[in-house]
């Protein structure tokens, strides 16, 4: 065992080195999800059956084709049509194109949660369809759709993971390393799986931050005890829903 | 059709061996879902009615599956099992993984059965145990029918992750095919639309069951 | 369904009425709640509409307001066309581009008061006024604060809603509709959400209006009261129709119709 504290030690600089690969994907990924999921989401409830038409073609297509399969589609099929892309650049699209349309749909859900009279006010104000979404109605859903945006981003944290196979040197491609150092896969493996849930706890305290502050705008109260909550609770839009 | 970007032939050609792993991917599917379902309601209720003793630990186990990757945890069982086949390894750490996302559901699905009817099974002076089989989960179980069903169709679509530990399901059918002869482009495109032909459908008919029981 | 035409104004030897409603159908779904529905409203005239729940009180104001679109029939404000027109002989739906400049003039104030959570109370305010009529930042202030003198409300400025009682929200949502400067004003319901002691306040508000402007006022109440102290005429509703109509003081004391005596009965014990 103390030799594989004395590995473990030798090794953080390297498993730095992946958390920071695993940080920028999970990050990017995220970036990109998000504004797909607001642009997808808003679409979605346009009145236009031609905005609304191809948007649900495009959400239920990344949804339906499975992560593993766009990511390697991506790494393998698309410089075939010409489009070859950094190893870094196809994580973060796949893992974006993925969670942004499980997103559009937290997006959406969250648009419609938002009172029905909060639409009529800003009607009856004769503010214009721009202004009502982002000044009114946008803020008011934010604050509803942090939770479930909280869930797929751990989800999207977790889909990161895959970035080993496509030669990027993560968090899980570290572990091997370590494995190989150590010679010892639970000791590697425990450490690694620590890293992930260590991730994933600060991920979750940000976003729990976010909320707190999003619901202080819309004159909900904070309660300390959900900054400090240890986990989301993951329900059937976040993961699951296809 | 040669030189093209997409080939009949080579379609045709990759076809079989996909079939073949899609029959892997509904095998893991459904065992994985069976594991996830009974172990995720032991969960449920373990953390609901047992002492602290079991109810911390559980907890902490299940936040730790919950939120480290599917991946690293294939990879990790499967090299500290040697002995046992792939695909036991695959199915037992998906329904492990599930379970801890499907005791949520569960739990949602308990604490949404009215405290009325809690209350009204106590008057009648009905042993706990008969309450929970007969008053509860009945309930309970309706509660949860669609978030069972979105994590099976969730599940399904998290089968690639199989390759990991060389079962050869749909995917990692697809792959071997495409690194034997050095041509992804039909044999992913095809297992990718599988994907969708499947999964879209079920979750319209999730998604209707879900307005029935609303 | 009678034929499209174009309406003359009703008499009004001073030029067109504020509101006009000709022939106004509305239904939802297999429900007709208006059926051919006509009257209209003179320019600084306070009209309070009374009946049963359901009998489609509340669809005139929201149909004003273009929250729900009618079926058929037409809608006039000063005497121009509001949702729909006659063109070659068809009844067509005007642009949202002209409804909106027509919407302009018409204010309201709503039974759950729908103030926006993420703003303060002078955010509430001024958001319209600087975004929608392009006022400057400190005239609409300027504005929201003789505005929230008006209904009491200064000290709460910089509040957010959430932390009001319902009247002191009513009352910043009466603000609100004001800082618009509208021509007419339409009060839906606006004390039924509150507690009882909190709707004094709010009436008292709405009556010093009535007495120091000229707005022109359409109002759906069940403070009969309320009904019969600002208003100058009333108009009881029965399933969408108009069954009686008269100045306040004869429709409380002397009602001829059975529905409205059966109504008043009900109501006022």
């Amino acid at each position: 065992m103390p030799d594989n504290l004395q590995s473990l030690v030798d090794a953080l600089p390297r498993l730095g080195e992946g958390v920071v690969v695993t940080l920028q994907l999970t990050l990017g990924g995220a970036a990109l999800a998000f504004v797909l999921a607001v642009a997808l989401g808003l679409a979605a409830r346009a009145r236009s059956l031609w905005l609304r038409t191809p948007t649900r073609v495009v959400v239920e297509f990344f949804r339906g084709t499975s992560l593993v399969v766009q990511l390697f589609w991506l790494f393998y099929v698309l410089p075939v049509f010409g489009f070859r892309l950094e190893s870094m650049a196809v994580g973060i699209v796949a893992l974006g194109l993925n969670y942004g349309a499980y997103g559009s749909e937290v997006v959406r859900g969250s648009l419609n949660a938002v009172p029905v009279g909060q639409w009529e006010a800003t009607k009856a104000l004769s503010l214009g369809p721009v202004h009502r979404v982002r000044r009114v109605i946008l803020p008011q859903a934010w604050a509803l759709m942090i939770p479930l945006l909280t869930n797929l981003l751990i989800q999207l944290l977790k889909g990161s993971a895959l970035a080993t196979y496509i030669l990027l040197h993560d968090v899980n491609y570290e572990i091997g390393q370590l494995r190989i150092a150590t010679r010892d896969t639970f000791f590697s493996y425990a450490v690694g799986l620590l890293v992930y849930f260590a991730l994933a706890y600060v991920l979750t305290l940000g976003m729990n931050a976010l909320e707190v502050r999003a619901k202080r705008r819309v004159g909900a109260g904070p309660t300390l005890r959900e900054v400090v909550r240890l986990a989301p609770v993951p329900t059937s839009v976040g993961a699951g829903a296809a | 059709m040669t030189g093209g970007l997409w080939s009949w032939e080579q379609a045709a050609a990759a076809l079989p061996p996909i079939l073949e792993g899609f029959r892997v991917t509904l095998v893991a599917t459904v065992v994985g879902m069976v594991i996830a379902a009974v172990l995720g309601l032991v969960i449920a209720l373990v953390r609901r009615s047992a002492g602290r003793w079991l109810t911390v630990p559980v907890g902490l186990f299940v936040e730790l599956v919950r939120s480290t990757p599917l991946l690293v945890q294939l990879v990790f069982v499967y090299l500290m099992l040697p002995s046992v086949p792939a695909l036991v390894i695959g199915c037992t750490v998906l329904g492990v993984h599930y379970a801890t996302y499907l005791s949520e559901v569960y739990r949602a699905g308990i604490e949404a059965v009215p405290r009325g009817q809690w209350e009204a099974a106590t008057a009648l002076d009905l042993p706990r145990a008969r309450v929970w089989r007969a008053v509860v989960l009945p309930q309970a179980v309706r509660n949860t029918l669609p978030g069972l069903g979105n994590y099976a169709i969730s599940m399904f679509k998290e089968t690639p992750y199989l390759f990991s530990i060389s079962v050869v399901e749909m995917f990692t059918a697809a792959q071997q095919y495409g690194a034997a002869t050095f041509d992804y482009t039909e044999a992913l495109t095809m297992v990718g639309l599988i994907f969708l032909a499947v999964s879209y459908p079920t979750s319209l008919l999730v998604r209707r069951m879900e307005n029935r029981l609303a | 369904m009678p034929e499209p035409h174009a309406p003359t104004p009703a008499g009004d030897p001073t030029g067109a009425p504020a509101i006009e409603l000709v022939d106004v159908v509305k239904r939802f779904g297999a429900t007709t709640v208006l059926d051919g529905l006509s009257f209209a409203v003179a320019k600084g005239e306070r009209v309070a509409l009374i009946g049963p729940s359901g009998s489609g009180k509340t669809t005139i104001l929201r149909l004003l307001m273009t929250l729900e679109e009618a079926d058929g029939g037409f809608l006039y404000v000063d005497g121009e066309p509001y949702t729909h027109e006659v063109r070659d002989g068809r009844r067509v739906p005007i642009p949202e581009k002209r409804r909106r400049r027509v919407r302009r003039r018409v204010g309201m104030v709503f039974q759950q008061f729908n103030l926006f959570p993420n703003m303060t109370v002078l955010g509430n305010i001024i958001e319209a006024p600087v975004h929608a009529l392009g006022l400057a930042r400190e005239e609409a202030v300027a504005r929201a604060d003789r505005l929230l003198e008006q209904v009491g409300m200064a000290d709460k400025r910089d509040a957010r809603p959430t932390a009001l009682s319902g009247g002191q929200q009513q009352r910043v949502a009466i603000a609100r509709a004001l800082a618009m400067d509208p021509e007419i004003l339409l009060l839906d319901e606006v004390t039924s959400a509150l507690d009882p002691e909190l709707v004094v306040d709010v009436l008292e508000v709405l009556r010093t209006l009535a007495e120091t402007t000229d707005l022109t006022m359409l109002i759906v109440t069940h403070e009969m009261q309320f009904a019969r102290d600002v208003s100058h005429r009333v108009l009881m509703f029965d399933r969408g129709r108009i069954v009686e109509e008269a100045d306040p003081e004869t429709m409380f004391t002397a009602p001829t119709h059975v529905r409205t005596q059966a109504f008043l009965k009900a109501v006022l014990g």
